[in-house]
């Protein structure tokens, strides 16, 4: 992992970006739409946004690592599965996590 | 409205909102290390959390600084990520919609995925709650959720220079998206989307500036909006 090579004018326009953008998606119907109805496709896409940038963002990560040079490696794509079968039959946030977790740190040591 | 009423509604927020620390704990705590790591000092890594306060959207930020991604698409990424919050202040108006100018701000900054479930769920379950009661109701969520979630992003950066290169942090981030992501798929139109993301992400992972993610994004968005359509229509014709 890359330390301190960020520049500092990037991190503050991403900063400042995001926390007058955040708070503007979370303004804008309930402070300045009111009670007006919203057009049910835009609310159709508006409910699948977290659900397909989040596996898009993760899907490289998962599949070439940073950690090995961008290799495919079987202890991380291992726990990548434990994570995502768990956290879905569970619906449990912090149950996917720890196992996840516990399966990368079990095989990295049993893998070497 | 009497106000005793709605410190109670307040008092029945905070208890609802007490096992979500469980949950904001490790992932303050995670934001906190990870922010370390990727350069941030202690005092932007607070102004960060504070004033998004929004996590999956702060991970995907720090994640594309970390890849040198120009600006703009991490702010669009991340900025994507936190959409459904709009979807939320929507779907929290008709409710909240008669509250002083004042408070309904002061309830957007504070309008996450816990304190947004919490409400509806209580609103619509009593509809005989008036506006004081529903924003008492609300704000009473936030309060143990908000500090905590300060506190141990505070704790994480910290913390964060302190934890050995041998432990594999460097996956704690992929674990915790998959971890999100998981509990969302719950509709088959949720599961499309999710796929067809992961499959057009690695088809354009080639693209410049990170755009991969912003093309793979909208493209899986409309997969599952269309989804739901196809589903709808075919549950109408039964």
């Amino acid at each position: 992992m890359t330390t301190g090579t960020l520049d500092p004018t990037t991190l503050w326009i991403v900063i400042i970006g995001m926390a007058f953008g955040s708070f503007a998606l979370r303004f804008v119907f309930i402070g300045l739409v009111g009670n007006r109805p919203l057009p049910p496709w835009l609310l159709r896409h508006l409910r699948y946004t977290a659900v397909a940038i989040l596996p898009a963002l993760v899907t490289p990560l998962v599949i070439w690592p940073s950690a090995t040079d961008g290799q495919p490696d079987p202890a991380r794509l291992a726990a990548a599965t434990v994570t995502i079968t768990v956290g879905y039959f569970t619906k449990n946030v912090i149950a996917g996590m720890v196992s996840g977790a516990a399966t990368l740190l079990v095989l990295i040591y049993l893998l070497g | 409205m009497s106000s005793t009423t709605s410190k109670s509604w307040f008092w029945t927020g905070f208890r609802h909102g007490i096992p979500f620390v469980l949950v904001a704990g490790p992932f303050g705590t995670l934001f906190g290390v990870l922010a370390t790591e990727t350069g941030l000092n202690l005092t932007e890594t607070m102004i960060f959390a504070i004033t998004v306060f929004a996590g999956a959207a702060q991970f995907t930020a720090l994640q594309l600084m970390q890849e040198h991604a120009p600006v703009l698409v991490v702010l669009a990424s991340a900025l994507a990520v936190n959409m459904r919050m709009a979807m939320y202040s929507a779907s929290l108006t008709p409710y909240l919609g008669a509250a002083p100018f004042w408070q309904r701000a002061i309830a957007a900054y504070f309008t996450v995925d816990q304190s947004y479930a919490c409400s509806v769920a209580m609103y619509e379950a009593r509809p005989e709650m008036n506006v004081p009661e529903r924003m008492a109701y609300f704000m009473g969520v936030v309060t143990p959720l908000a500090p905590m979630w300060y506190l141990f992003t505070l704790m994480g950066a910290v913390l964060g220079k302190r934890i050995p290169e041998s432990v594999a942090i460097d996956f704690a981030l992929p674990i915790a998206f998959l971890a999100m992501i998981a509990p969302m798929l719950r509709t088959p139109a949720h599961v499309v989307a999710a796929v067809v993301a992961c499959v057009t992400s690695i088809l354009a992972a080639g693209m410049p500036f990170n755009l991969g993610l912003i093309v793979a994004g909208i493209i899986a968005m409309m997969a599952g909006a269309q989804t739901e359509l196809v589903i709808e229509r075919r549950k109408a014709r039964r």
